[in-house]
């Protein structure tokens, strides 16, 4: 009896604090803020509410709310979440060795929200992700978008509130070395374009059919997870992001672009500087990686960590990503480092780092910089986000701090241990061949 | 120094005959070095406190003369003067396969692994090192000007190391030290390289152990016959190893895989230098006692498989317990093909080893666990004029290297 108003009273109580820990508006004073839409900030004032960023400015020009909960972040750096455009943690997978096309196959299906790569991913800044099957197939399946909030299953994470209506991700293609094999996979560059092109033909067909049954049920063409899938792709809904490496296979991803009609997000790009002008024309946005070293794999002999400013200069939209685990998601901001190192203007990398990634998921509206109305997906960093010794402190996703250098199980993901990183998936190898 | 570790202060530069006669046949003098004064608005020399608005001279047979502060070096007439605001001396690579692991990572380039026989101490790094492979060049315009390379980890014995500096067009001109240590993997790879046998950790030791009792034998048995009977290259290496002459460097991730390589040295004595030591940081008393050196897996290798439960902070906590630590670009099976020590030694700092502390993994700390100590690794009179110039910190992204000279020899002048 005793214990049941006991436990009554606990859920009461919990309820109040966690509502009002939600109500109450959170306020972070004195750091520079870097909203990447507009110019930095000295001494700004961030001001959160209900998961959405609901003021941003100079102290003294922010009306601070009586009930706020204050954060002291003087010296910090606080600027959005990180967007990673192409990782591989959570342990998912994607389509099997039984064909070199599967538009079906969904990642989502396969992502074990609890896999310790995704709190690790929490403390390098991340906040939203763009998770990926591999690269040994034309297409591998379906990519899911999601928010490194702290979650016990897939649906805590997703960004799409319904799986069976909504679109969650993007379509992972590939092409160049890695999806070739034996039949039925391609044994040449030639032939996967072939299969691709045979692909989006019967998706074409397909959504004819749709268009003719003009709605009547019984006229419809009997359902086609693949199709269905594809046709969401030819109508620009859902991205195509496409593995590629060598200039010539560059090229091939822009013509069959070009040929279908569908949007596309160029991931690694490995030599994009020798084609930087024609990615422009296409208007594909790229994905790249920055590598302590070319080689390893002979489409990457060439890659280029001049890759950033190249494309930049020729005015693509540019964005990073980890392909976690070939680099670890606990690093990423190295990769502006490394870009601005060779020669892409800080200002473009740290928007490739954010808001680049937010529109090459389709997301700008939500997340990818600070202004009102967003997400609260933020990070506070010790110093300056291309300093090497600068360290991600806080994470936040939507006004919930998931990630705190100070506590020491998230310390200890930050910097790794004894025993940190409980999960190994058995498909934790696909991030490597998946390059 | 911490004197609890012991760590190697003689080069073996052309010990033995072999590498006598391979110095003499091939090294040849640096043709085009020049006087050369380098002037940093900061020096370090790793040998004392860094100099502020120093200067290096550095002679004409590519050794320095001269390291001291600008105001009291006077620099003789004719000497080219470059300048910089950061100096350091030429960096040390203290473990990598550069020049045997090409960069393509096709099978013809790859030789860092022999794969018939899991116990192959007598194959030669010299023999398969490609001095014009393209990642050579890769690291050293990082500042890389001494690199201990040879055969890598994944066999029980895979072979031999030896040190070269980043430059010429063969080994021979490239060549420091042609036989550095024997290299040795306890671990799970190699099951895997070498088609389960050994199957587990523990026969891979009983192998090792096995092996080292034959060269025990084969060193008493040559002895008492006064060097004749029939040679073998397999124990004539070992012998070498137990007569204390030639290192063992033992990669070791798991801490059970440290302590069998501990429990190793014990039985046999010879000389050990632990490698990868991934879990290192669980065990630091034994390594310390041990008074063995470690060259540590790079700060930003990836933490899975025997690695997956290292840490970002691993240098930190060794260098603390006094324990000698480099810092090494390693091997890397796939991209990127190789690593840069000058950014492992950064990742390092950046997670807490002190600058200085950090600079020493890429210097004089991996020149003396390498043996080379005599010539590389400080600023030093009569040491290898071997300097890296650098426009800023040299740890941060954005600055570059913008000279990397070797031997008096300005190598690289653009910044990168």
């Amino acid at each position: 009896m005793h214990r049941v108003v006991w436990s009554f009273l606990v859920l009461v109580l919990a309820g109040i604090s966690s509502a009002v820990a939600q109500d109450r508006p959170l306020v972070f004073r004195g750091a520079r803020l870097i909203p990447i839409t507009a110019p930095p900030i000295e001494n700004g004032v961030l001001v959160v509410q209900g998961g959405k960023i609901v003021a941003v400015g100079e102290e003294g020009r922010v009306r601070i709310p009586g009930d706020a909960v204050v954060h002291d972040v003087a010296g910090k750096v606080i600027m959005p979440g990180l967007v990673d455009t192409h990782s591989h943690i959570g342990g998912g997978d994607g389509g099997d060795r039984s064909a070199p096309i599967h538009g079906d196959v969904r990642i989502l299906d396969a992502i074990d929200a609890r896999n310790d790569r995704i709190q690790q991913a929490q403390a390098g800044g991340i906040t939203t992700v763009n998770v990926m099957p591999g690269s040994g197939h034309l297409m591998s399946g379906q990519t899911a978008y999601l928010k490194l909030r702290d979650g016990r299953t897939i649906y805590d994470l997703l960004i799409c509130d319904d799986v069976l209506t909504e679109i969650c991700g993007g379509m992972k293609m590939a092409n160049g070395t890695n999806p070739r094999g034996q039949s039925p996979f391609p044994g040449t560059r030639a032939k996967a374009a072939a299969l691709v092109r045979a692909k989006f033909i019967q998706a074409q067909e397909y959504r004819e059919k749709i268009r003719q049954a003009n709605g009547d049920p019984s006229k419809l063409p009997p359902r086609k997870l693949e199709l269905e899938a594809l046709v969401e792709v030819l109508a620009g809904k859902r991205l195509i992001n496409l593995h590629t490496h060598r200039h010539d296979d560059i090229l091939t991803a822009l013509r069959l672009q070009k040929e279908f009609g569908f949007r596309i997000v160029l991931q690694h790009v490995s030599e994009a500087w020798k084609v930087a002008d024609e990615i422009a024309a296409a208007g594909a946005p790229a994905s790249i990686i920055l590598l302590d070293s070319p080689g390893g794999k002979l489409e990457t002999i060439d890659i280029r960590s001049t890759n950033g400013a190249a494309l930049e200069k020729a005015g693509v939209l540019v964005g990073f990503h980890t392909d976690d685990g070939i680099t670890d998601s606990r690093l990423f901001l190295r990769s502006a480092g490394l870009a601005v190192r060779e020669g892409m203007s800080r200002d473009a990398a740290l928007y490739a780092l954010t808001m680049a990634g937010a529109r090459m998921l389709d997301l700008e509206d939500r997340i990818g910089s600070l202004d009102v109305g967003k997400d609260a997906d933020f990070i506070v960093l010790s110093g300056d986000p291309l300093s090497v010794y600068t360290r991600v402190e806080q994470t936040w996703v939507e006004g919930e701090k998931v990630f705190d250098l100070n506590d020491p199980r998230d310390r200890a993901y930050a910097v790794g241990g004894f025993g940190v990183v409980r999960v190994i998936s058995a498909n934790h190898h696909e991030g490597m061949e998946g390059h | 120094m911490h004197s609890s570790t012991a760590v190697f202060g003689k080069s073996r530069l052309g010990s033995g005959l072999i590498g006598a006669a391979l110095a003499a046949a091939l090294v040849v003098p640096s043709p085009l070095a020049a006087q050369l004064a380098v002037r940093g608005e900061t020096v370090y020399t790793m040998a004392g406190p860094p100099i502020q608005d120093g200067v290096v001279l550095i002679g004409r047979d590519g050794k320095i003369e001269q390291v001291g502060e600008a105001s009291r070096v006077r620099i003789p007439s004719g000497y080219r003067t470059l300048e910089a605001k950061v100096v350091t001396p030429g960096l040390v690579d203290a473990h990598s396969v550069v020049g045997l692991a090409g960069y393509l990572n096709q099978p013809h380039e790859q030789d860092q692994l022999e794969r018939t026989n899991a116990i192959q101490p007598e194959l030669r790094a010299f023999d398969a090192y490609n001095a014009g492979e393209f990642l050579v060049e890769w690291i050293r315009d990082y500042g890389v000007t001494t690199v201990h390379t040879g055969h890598g980890p994944g066999a029980l014995m895979s072979g031999q190391t030896m040190v070269v500096k980043t430059r010429g067009s063969n080994v021979g001109e490239a060549l420091v030290d042609s036989v550095t240590m024997v290299a040795m993997t306890l671990g799970p790879e190699v099951s895997a390289n070498y088609g389960g046998r050994p199957g587990t950790r523990s026969k891979g030791v009983a192998l090792i152990r096995a092996e080292l009792i034959k060269a025990q034998e084969y060193a008493r048995r040559r002895g008492e016959r006064g060097q004749d009977g029939p040679r073998d290259l397999k124990l004539e290496t070992l012998a070498r190893v137990l007569a204390g002459e030639i290192p063992a460097l033992i990669t070791a991730q798991r801490a059970t895989e440290i302590l069998a390589a501990l429990r190793l040295q014990k039985e046999f004595g010879f000389r050990l230098v632990l490698d990868g030591a991934a879990e290192s940081y669980l065990v630091i008393d034994e390594i310390r006692e041990a008074g063995v050196p470690v060259i540590l897996h790079p700060t930003m290798a990836r933490q899975s498989g025997t690695l997956e439960n290292a840490t970002f902070e691993t240098a930190r906590l060794l260098r603390e317990a006094g324990i000698t630590v480099a810092l090494q670009s390693g091997f890397e099976g796939y991209v990127p093909k190789t690593r840069v020590v000058l950014f492992e030694a950064a990742m390092a700092a950046a997670y807490g080893l002190p600058f200085e502390d950090a600079l020493r993994t890429v210097t004089i700390d991996a020149a003396r666990v390498i043996g080379v100590a005599d010539r590389v690794g400080s600023l030093e009179r009569g040491k290898d004029g071997d300097v890296v110039l650098f426009d800023g910190d040299p740890f941060e992204y954005t600055t570059y290297v913008c000279g990397v000279i070797i031997e008096g020899q300005v190598v690289s002048e653009r910044c990168r």
